[in-house]
């Protein structure tokens, strides 16, 4: 047993002219949820879809729990389970129904598949609703579902494509307890998200653009690397502030948050942030202090939308 | 043994989306229904009931038992009668009958000769009107004097002519079991063609080939539910045949089953080859109809197989449909034995085969 769920070198997949995903090297450890953050069509997607053995790569290498991929895609199939972006549910069944389904394709006899679907029913809450048509469940039952679903076969490893789309933030804090409990239990987990809150919660991270791994690393680490780049400026006026601030070389992006403006520099500054940004915004009445860098920072730092906004 | 559970949860599912499905459950039982009553009674009253004239030169007993015979075919409608050839040529050409049959002056003496009776004058703008009165004109008619005497015709009848009384040749007898060859190709490639489509339209592929399902599995588990559609449909069909059309099975009931099964696999299949190729739903809608028009038109359900042309006549032999129609009507009309049409029956086995062994191959378990 290698010590990675899954490494990837090189991966990369081409539609047409499109480069969805370029280049990607991953290296993803057993036991842990792994976050994808990316903006839409990043190539999240493609990349989970490359990792379960339904796309195959237009070039590169991947190894998943062990096994070539897509060479021994029918064997991984065993060994994980995929909450696809879009509800892949059958919505003119019921849950039980759905569930019996998919047990019996995954091949769990008759005594073995009730008690585990009981077992999830009552884990994700389904049970009062367990003969109601999926076509009839709110957003978050459905998500519920489709990951009871996921897990029916006690996969090792899970990939979930933005599973708390369509969840409210209560219900996605407790859909991710969930994903701990899962960890708990020794699962590996990929997660993909557009939610900061919810990358944060990752043990790790790759932040994804236009098809290319940015960063990779755990979310306190990222942020750590922004340490003393990120400024937080009061008073005035903050408009003119910014237009002024986005002009200057050193600076990456800058954006307004309520009462201040949120700068952000590049790392190749050779004086501290506050200086820089006192010495060249010429306005006497503001106040610069160094903010804790966020996660939308490190996305910020790592991606090109910088600038523009 | 974990294949069998595969096959049977997929099946299952497929049966329980069908029940719920109310418009696809009730094309099942209406399709058949409406279809039968539709071809039956309009293909039966398209050989019958034709307005005709008689023009009656002799005013003999003799042309009286021969209108008389000609009235009880039910192939013509007696509606009026007139004095002369040109007024009822006037008639024809004014369109309040299709023909008319002239009895000459000599009848009586033209029968003893043994020459022609009578003369049919035809309306042969509509080609079914016109055949069905060909037809009349050999009809063998019994005079009372015992001897057999052609009508319009300068040989004596040839004995083809003579099954024209034998209630087996009424055309609803050849309609209604080459109906259900038209209408299950209709209903179980409609049904299948979409079945593949459907899932990956509907998001449902991406999970189901992320199991460990084999193709064949799914393929034979989505067929199951199908083959009781088509022999539901089967029984109404010739159910009602039976009550409606009086239409009876001559053949023997265990080689109706085995060449009804044969086609509905045969079809079934053929419609699951059409889900791996269209892209959605629609496109599996026009495959269908691509291959429906031919199957009505070349099977030989409307025309002859004999007196198509041989392009067309090679276009038949590649559609299950032709088989099954010539099956159908050995069973059920001549009370022919499986064993007798082994040709046809092979012939649909092997296009089962074939169609779900290419289907198979053709679905691949990824998104590429
Ligand atoms: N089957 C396909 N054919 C052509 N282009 C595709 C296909 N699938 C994805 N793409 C393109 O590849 C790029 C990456 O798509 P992908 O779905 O992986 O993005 P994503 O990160 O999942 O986005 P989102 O957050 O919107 O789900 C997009 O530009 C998309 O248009
Ligand atoms: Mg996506």
């Amino acid at each position: 047993m290698t010590e990675q769920a899954i490494t990837t070198r090189g991966l990369s997949r081409r539609f047409g002219d499109l480069l969805a995903v370029d280049n990607v090297d991953l290296d993803i450890p057993r036991g842990e949820i792994y976050g994808f953050l990316g903006p839409n069509g990043s190539g999240k997607t493609t990349t989970i879809r490359m990792l379960c053995g339904l796309l195959t790569p237009s070039s590169g290498k991947m190894s998943v729990l062990g096994l070539d991929i897509p060479a021994a895609a029918e064997a991984l199939r065993r060994r994980i389970g995929y909450m696809t972006q879009k509800f892949s549910l059958y919505d003119d069944l019921s849950v039980s129904e759905n569930m019996q389904f998919l047990a019996s394709i995954h091949g769990l006899g008759r005594q073995q598949a009730r008690q585990r679907i009981d077992q999830l029913l009552d884990r994700y809450t389904l049970t009062s609703m367990r003969n109601r048509r999926a076509a009839d469940m709110s957003g978050g039952q459905r998500q519920r579902l489709a990951l009871a679903v996921a897990t029916l076969h006690s996969p090792d490893l899970l990939f979930l494509d933005e599973p708390t789309s369509a969840v409210d933030p209560e219900n996605r804090r407790d859909f991710w307890e969930k994903l701990f409990d899962l960890v708990d239990e020794g699962k590996t987990i990929l997660v993909s998200t557009h939610y900061m809150d919810e990358a944060e919660r990752c043990h790790q991270l790759a932040v994804l653009e236009t098809g290319s791994l940015r960063k990779q690393g755990a979310p306190s680490a990222l942020m750590a690397e922004l340490a003393d780049r990120v400024v937080e400026i009061r008073g005035g006026d903050l408009r003119k502030v910014k237009q002024q601030a986005l002009r200057l070389p050193q600076v990456q992006s800058a954006a307004q948050q309520g009462m201040q403006l949120r700068v952000l520099l590049r790392a190749d500054i050779n004086a501290p942030a506050i200086d820089i940004l006192r010495g060249q915004l010429d306005t006497p009445s503001l106040e610069f202090s160094i903010a804790r860098p966020s996660l939308e920072d490190v996305f910020v730092a790592c991606t090109e939308g910088g600038k523009e906004r | 043994m974990s294949s069998g559970r595969r096959i049977g949860a997929v099946a299952g599912k497929e049966f329980l989306q069908l029940s719920r499905d109310r418009v696809t459950f009730g094309m099942v039982v209406m399709i058949p229904l409406i279809q039968l009553l539709l071809f039956g009674y309009a293909i039966n009253t398209m050989v019958r009931d034709i307005p005709v004239a008689i023009v009656d030169l002799s005013g003999s007993a003799a042309a009286r038992v021969i209108v008389e015979q000609v009235r009880v075919t039910q192939v013509v409608d007696i509606v009026s009668s007139y004095n002369t050839p040109a007024e009822a040529e006037a008639a024809i050409v004014a369109g309040a009958i299709r023909a008319a049959l002239v009895l000459p002056h000599d009848l009586t003496h033209r029968i003893a000769g043994g020459e022609t009776v009578g003369q049919w004058l035809v309306d042969g703008s509509d080609t079914m009107v016109g055949s069905a009165l060909l037809a009349l004109r050999n009809m063998p008619l019994k005079l009372e004097a015992g001897a057999p005497a052609g009508a319009y015709s300068s040989q004596p009848p040839s004995f083809e002519v003579a099954l024209f009384f034998n209630p087996e040749r009424r055309s609803e007898v050849n309609v209604v079991p080459g109906l259900t060859a038209i209408i299950l190709t209709m209903t179980l490639i409609l049904f299948t063609s979409a079945a593949l489509v459907r899932e990956t339209e509907r998001g449902n592929m991406e999970l189901l080939i992320t199991t460990p399902i084999y193709p064949l599995e799914l393929m034979i588990g989505k067929l199951v539910p199908y083959v009781f559609v088509g022999i539901v449909q089967i029984v109404i069909i010739l159910g009602l045949g039976r009550l409606v059309f009086n239409v009876p099975l001559n053949g023997a009931f265990v080689d109706l089953a085995i060449i009804t099964l044969a086609f509905i696999a045969a079809s079934l299949t053929l419609g699951l080859l059409i889900s791996t190729v269209a892209k959605t739903q629609m496109q599996a809608m026009q495959m269908t109809v691509f291959i429906l028009m031919p199957s009505i038109l070349l099977s030989g359900f409307m025309f002859p197989y004999d007196a198509m042309p041989i392009l067309a006549q090679y276009i038949a032999e590649l559609l299950p449909a032709t088989h099954f129609i010539r099956l159908i009507r050995g069973v059920y009309l001549r009370g022919a034995e499986a064993g007798q049409l082994l040709p046809d029956i092979i012939w649909l086995l092997g296009f089962t085969v074939l169609m779900l062994a290419v289907a198979t191959k053709r679905f691949r378990k990824s998104l590429d």
